[in-house]
């Protein structure tokens, strides 16, 4: 294999371990909300443990670039693709990280019932696991018109955070004994909001990948 | 001359080179609708540069491209080549190179040259670098010893060799030569200097230190090197050409050439897919 031909066989390698990556935030994400769902406090302690699995995954993915930046000196569409794996690998692992943190709720709530039907945190869940799944296929095709559709979807994301937190204030003035579980419900709406603001940061590093400038769509 | 010009000429818009003047910056070089010819290789083709003080300018391309013949002809050098012919006009500081009544010794005078292989002559460092102001008919030898020492200085090289000055430069190390060289050049107080690959015969530190020469020296003088060295052009240059085929593809920003380049081309060849 000729040297660049070897370099644009590793910058594919880099694109799959994102990938997967990737696909493991998908899942930790869907599993946090099912444990929350069933109240199964043995999945959220499962979604714990399997987080070590993506910072592995995100160290992997950060010393293959480097080594890379080292060894091939890359330029232009190169430097970026590599430069945007890391931020995106960042985003990902974040994105794992307040799946964590939603089975961190989920066993705070423990066994109490829930005070109302989850029905606006799972359609906010739903969005916000789309809006990963499309950004990820954005990345692969380079597609910044998917990219952008991603961003708005996202303010989807944040109309349902504002609506849902306002009906949870609402129920914690009726029933002010249920102060801990309303807390946790809201820090789940808000670590959903924050994934879906980090599945918009990708879209933005795809826009740098293909246009070579910067772009905001978090105020878009 | 009359020579069948195939494309439509479109001049290469730079924004940075309107910054410049919006900055009073000085143009040292204009080349308008250059084509040069060797025999029937046309190896240049409209090329159209402007060219400003202190800056690095370098010039990059695979080979064969005519950047080369570009700087060799920026001193006319090029004419040496026996059946080169030229149309079009390269402007330095507002007058035609190529006007009957330019002397080419005194465009050598003010634009110096370094070339790839260190060329000293086979004198002692001293004798080398007081051969131009001798030409030029400085005789005083404590002029001459000025010059010597601020040319060494100036080429970052004094210290190494203040105290062997009479000694062959044949016995420098390569880079000590190429140094020697930019001293040599600097003695007669030029105006320009080109440099065409300058660092291409030299060991990654030698590399560096002139390198780091060149970044020195532009403060004083302007600078046009042809490189082949990617990073090195990255490194130390403030705007690249891109050149291929004889054509000029992209001149901009080097910050924007390596991060951004505007032409498939130019990204296809900085990044090694061709060339």
């Amino acid at each position: 294999m000729s040297v660049r031909g070897k370099f644009d066989y590793d910058l594919k390698e880099l694109q799959g371990k994102l990938l997967e990556i990737g696909s493991f935030a998908q899942e930790a994400l869907t599993k946090s909300i099912e444990a929350l769902e069933t109240q199964n406090i043995e999945l959220a302690l499962e979604i714990m443990d399997d987080d070590a699995q993506a910072d592995l995954m995100y160290e992997e993915i950060n010393d293959f670039a480097i080594l890379l930046i080292a060894k091939q000196a890359p330029v232009a569409i190169d430097l970026r693709r590599i430069i945007v794996a890391i931020k995106i690998a960042t985003d990902i692992e974040r994105i794992a990280d307040y799946a964590v943190n939603i089975a961190k709720s989920t066993i705070r709530i423990g066994a109490e019932p829930l005070v109302k039907p989850i029905i606006h945190i799972k359609q906010m869940h739903m969005l916000t696991l789309e809006m990963l799944k499309l950004s990820l296929e954005a990345f692969n095709d380079e597609d910044i018109v998917k990219a952008k559709n991603v961003a708005h979807m996202d303010d989807e994301v944040d109309d349902l955070y504002g609506q849902t937190i306002r009906d949870l204030l609402h129920i914690n003035l009726q029933n002010p004994e249920f102060l801990p579980q309303i807390t946790q419900l809201s820090f789940i709406c808000r670590f959903l909001e924050r994934a879906a603001d980090h599945v918009t940061n990708i879209s933005e590093h795809i826009f740098y990948l293909v246009k070579g400038r910067q772009y905001d769509l978090n105020n878009s | 001359m009359n020579a069948t010009i195939e494309k439509p000429r479109v001049r290469l818009v730079m924004t940075d080179t309107n910054r410049d003047a919006l900055q009073n910056k000085e143009l040292v070089y204009k080349t308008s609708e250059l084509n040069l010819w060797y025999g029937d290789n046309h190896a240049l083709k409209n090329i159209d540069l402007d060219i400003y003080e202190n800056e690095v300018t370098a010039i990059i391309g695979p080979s064969g491209c005519g950047k080369s013949t570009y700087i060799k002809t920026l001193n006319r050098m090029i004419e040496l080549v026996p059946g080169v012919k030229t149309s079009g006009k390269i402007e330095y500081r507002g007058r035609n190179i190529f006007d009957k009544s330019y002397g080419v010794e005194e465009l050598r005078t003010r634009v110096g040259m370094v070339f790839q292989k260190p060329n000293p002559f086979p004198k002692s460092i001293y004798e080398n670098v007081v051969y131009g102001p001798k030409i030029h008919g400085i005789k005083d030898k404590k002029v001459l010893d000025q010059i010597v020492e601020e040319s060494l200085k100036g080429a970052a090289i004094w210290d190494e060799v203040k105290d062997r000055l009479n000694e062959n430069a044949f016995g420098l190390s390569g880079g000590q030569q190429q140094r020697l060289c930019i001293a040599r050049c600097l003695a007669i107080e030029p105006d320009v200097i080109l440099m065409d690959e300058p660092t291409s015969a030299l060991d990654p530190i030698s590399t560096l230190k002139v390198e780091e020469l060149v970044q020195k020296l532009k403060k004083e003088f302007s600078i046009i090197i042809v490189t082949h060295n990617m990073q090195q052009a990255a490194r130390i240059s403030d705007k690249t050409a891109f050149f291929l085929n004889g054509e000029v593809i992209e001149f901009t920003n080097t910050d924007k050439i390596f991060s951004n380049p505007a032409d498939k081309r130019t990204e296809d060849y900085i990044t090694g897919r061709f060339g």
